[in-house]
């Protein structure tokens, strides 16, 4: 069956691809959206570590005999501490300055943790095994679905719906969204803002890391996995916009999509189809497609 | 990154004995260190020069840079030896390319602000970066490898180091000329005024775009002078230059050295590249160097070294 000239099979299996990748940058430019809004940073730091995230959870299934399940709730934990030491050593130094120093620091911890991975484990990547449940594929009579990657897609959907209900319709969300947008009067009702922004950065940075044990047995993990991705990521926030949490996933998983049907139909582009629609967005909607000028 | 003022003849007075120094430092240099060590710091201070006129005097820090330096790192290199162009149409080749890209990147890029504006140009940078990666010209992962260094204005012969050594020496002094003049012309006010107050200079009626605008291609090509003349120095173009790594290290120099200071980038080009020569064995390990030395910076020096020395002596450098 071809469908514009195009089997099938090729098409759907791009298709998916597509999907799993956008997958990643959903999730990705969540966590980069959420604590955008917070700490007005731009968390550079975020490839590094989705990186940790991967490294985390191989080195407790081969060091400690741990497994897939329980990494995906252990790896975020320990990343995300380190992000709460992060940002309460470092970061919280310097909300006062502009914001472009926060750029610079998080690039600068960004090379210092790939850094430190390549001299312990080597720039080649790693193998991480499906776990045995979900082995196999499905038939789905037009393509066969891998288990692994359709629990990927239904994961990550499930995962930022989820911090999107949590931000936009519970309690602790209008806390912090009241907080992005006065931090000081916020304060002034008794919250503990600064405790608010330390946890809000260690949940954007468990994001990547829940991203990067999700990653693992897709991708191989090294040291390098994060350096890539962070810079599409950008460009799918700057696309998007970073004014809305459902902007970042409606964009994260559109752009996966839109690169999948760009290497079926023309593969020279797929590497840099993201930055053409940035720069189309550019020139149409310098705000993004789901931002406001401030 | 305010810069507190003494009396302007004083201060004009001073930089001209420091720029003396500097230069004369420069061309006496080949008799105690490797000129082509030396040659390629005065490079990447001239990059970094070039970085730094945007950071230090519009405040908008570009992270892709290496774009227009590897870009024209590729076109002088193309021109030399396939093209068989004498080394300063290389040059000029490189250049031109890497001011019309600024162009176009410059054009887009400054729609937006801030942290928008460093993740835009580094998108776009990394969208050069793949197409250097494909296109057949380049080479792909062999670079552009054994270019010429030929004759200049078809007489003198560049491939004796100390013809080379000149003419490096050259277009770096003259390129720091031009970013001296630039900042300290009625221009560089304006751009100054940008840094400090844009709505308040939007008010007074400066067309603040075109001033940006301005800055940003005149940035551009000034990094392809120096991507142009480091691809004949070392006869090779390739992928390092236009990746990312290199715009974060010429983001690492000014910074180092000391954002808006006239001499900073030059001290901090001087650094980075000693530290990488004396590394270099040690592998990753200057990726974790690079990355604390920025932590560093941002944290406890953010004047910088130069910016710290002026400070001291309460005179701008």
């Amino acid at each position: 069956m071809d469908i514009f000239g195009i089997p099938s099979q090729a098409l759907f299996g791009q298709l998916l691809i597509g999907l799993i990748n956008g997958s990643f940058y959903a999730l990705m430019s969540l966590g980069l959206a959420v604590i955008f809004g917070l700490l007005n940073i731009i968390n550079f730091t975020h490839g590094a570590q989705y990186m940790m995230g991967a490294f985390v959870a191989y080195l407790l299934l081969n060091r400690a005999g741990i497994g897939y399940w329980p990494s995906l709730l252990i790896a975020p934990l320990i990343v995300g501490a380190t992000g709460v030491v992060i940002e309460r050593l470092m970061l919280s130094k310097l909300y006062k300055l502009d914001h472009l120093y926060g750029l610079l620091l998080t690039f600068g911890l960004a090379l210092i943790i790939q850094g430190l991975f390549r001299n312990e484990f080597g720039s080649s990547g790693l193998p991480y095994v499906i776990p045995e449940e979900l082995r196999g594929a499905q038939n789905l009579g037009f393509m066969f679905l891998p288990n692994y990657r359709a629990w990927v897609i239904v994961v990550s959907l499930v995962v930022c719906l989820g911090t999107w209900y949590v931000i936009e319709k519970t309690k602790l969300g209008a806390y912090l969204r009241a907080a992005t947008e006065n931090p000081s009067l916020v304060q002034s009702f008794g919250v503990n803002v600064p405790r608010m922004i330390t946890l809000t950065y260690g949940f954007g940075v468990a994001l990547a890391a829940f991203a990067g044990v999700m990653a693992a047995p897709i991708y191989q993990v090294s040291p390098q996995m994060g350096a890539d991705l962070i810079i599409v990521v950008f460009a799918v926030v700057v696309i998007g916009g970073m004014g809305s949490i459902l902007g970042a996933i409606v964009t994260g998983f559109g752009l996966g999509i839109i690169e999948g049907l760009t290497k079926v139909f023309y593969p020279e582009a797929s590497s840099t189809v993201i930055f053409i629609i940035m720069a189309i967005v550019l020139l149409i909607r310098p705000a993004g497609l789901f931002g406001t000028q401030k | 990154m305010t810069i507190q003022l003494s009396s302007p003849a004083e201060t004009l007075a001073f930089q001209r004995k420091v720029f003396i120094f500097m230069a004369v430092v420069l061309a006496a240099a080949p008799l105690v260190v490797y000129p082509v060590f030396m040659m390629k710091v005065m490079c990447f201070a001239l990059f970094a020069c070039a970085f730094n006129l945007l950071i230090g005097y519009v405040g908008l820090l570009s992270f892709g840079h290496a774009m227009f330096f590897g870009m024209a790192s590729y076109v002088s290199a193309h021109a030399a030896k396939v093209w068989g162009l004498t080394p300063e149409l290389a040059i000029l080749a490189g250049t031109l390319v890497a001011t019309a890209l600024g162009f176009v990147v410059g054009s887009l890029a400054i729609r937006r602000l801030g942290i928008y504006f460093a993740m835009i140009t580094l998108a776009l940078a990394q969208m050069i970066y793949f197409f250097c990666l494909q296109a057949p010209f380049t080479g792909g992962e062999d670079g552009i490898q054994a270019v010429p260094r030929g004759h200049l204005f078809g007489v003198i012969d560049l491939s004796k180091t100390f013809s080379m050594y000149m003419l490096v020496l050259t277009i770096f002094l003259a390129g720091f000329l031009f970013i001296y003049r630039v900042v300290h012309s009625p221009f560089g006010q304006v751009l100054k005024a940008i840094r400090e107050n844009e709505s308040r200079a939007v008010s007074l009626g400066y067309d603040v775009d075109r001033y940006k605008l301005v800055a940003f291609v005149l940035s551009a090509g000034l990094a392809g002078l120096a991507g142009s003349t480091k691809a004949l120095v070392f006869q090779l173009a390739s992928l390092t230059d236009v990746h990312w790594s290199m715009s974060g290290e010429v983001v690492l120099m000014t910074l180092l050295g000391g954002l808006g200071t006239i001499f900073g980038p030059v001290i901090g080009a001087a650094v980075i590249i000693t530290m990488q020569n004396y590394l270099a064995q040690l592998g990753a390990w200057v990726t974790v160097v690079q990355g604390v030395i920025f932590v560093i910076c941002v944290l406890a020096f953010r004047r910088g070294i130069v910016g710290e020395i002026g400070h001291a002596l309460k005179k701008p450098l």
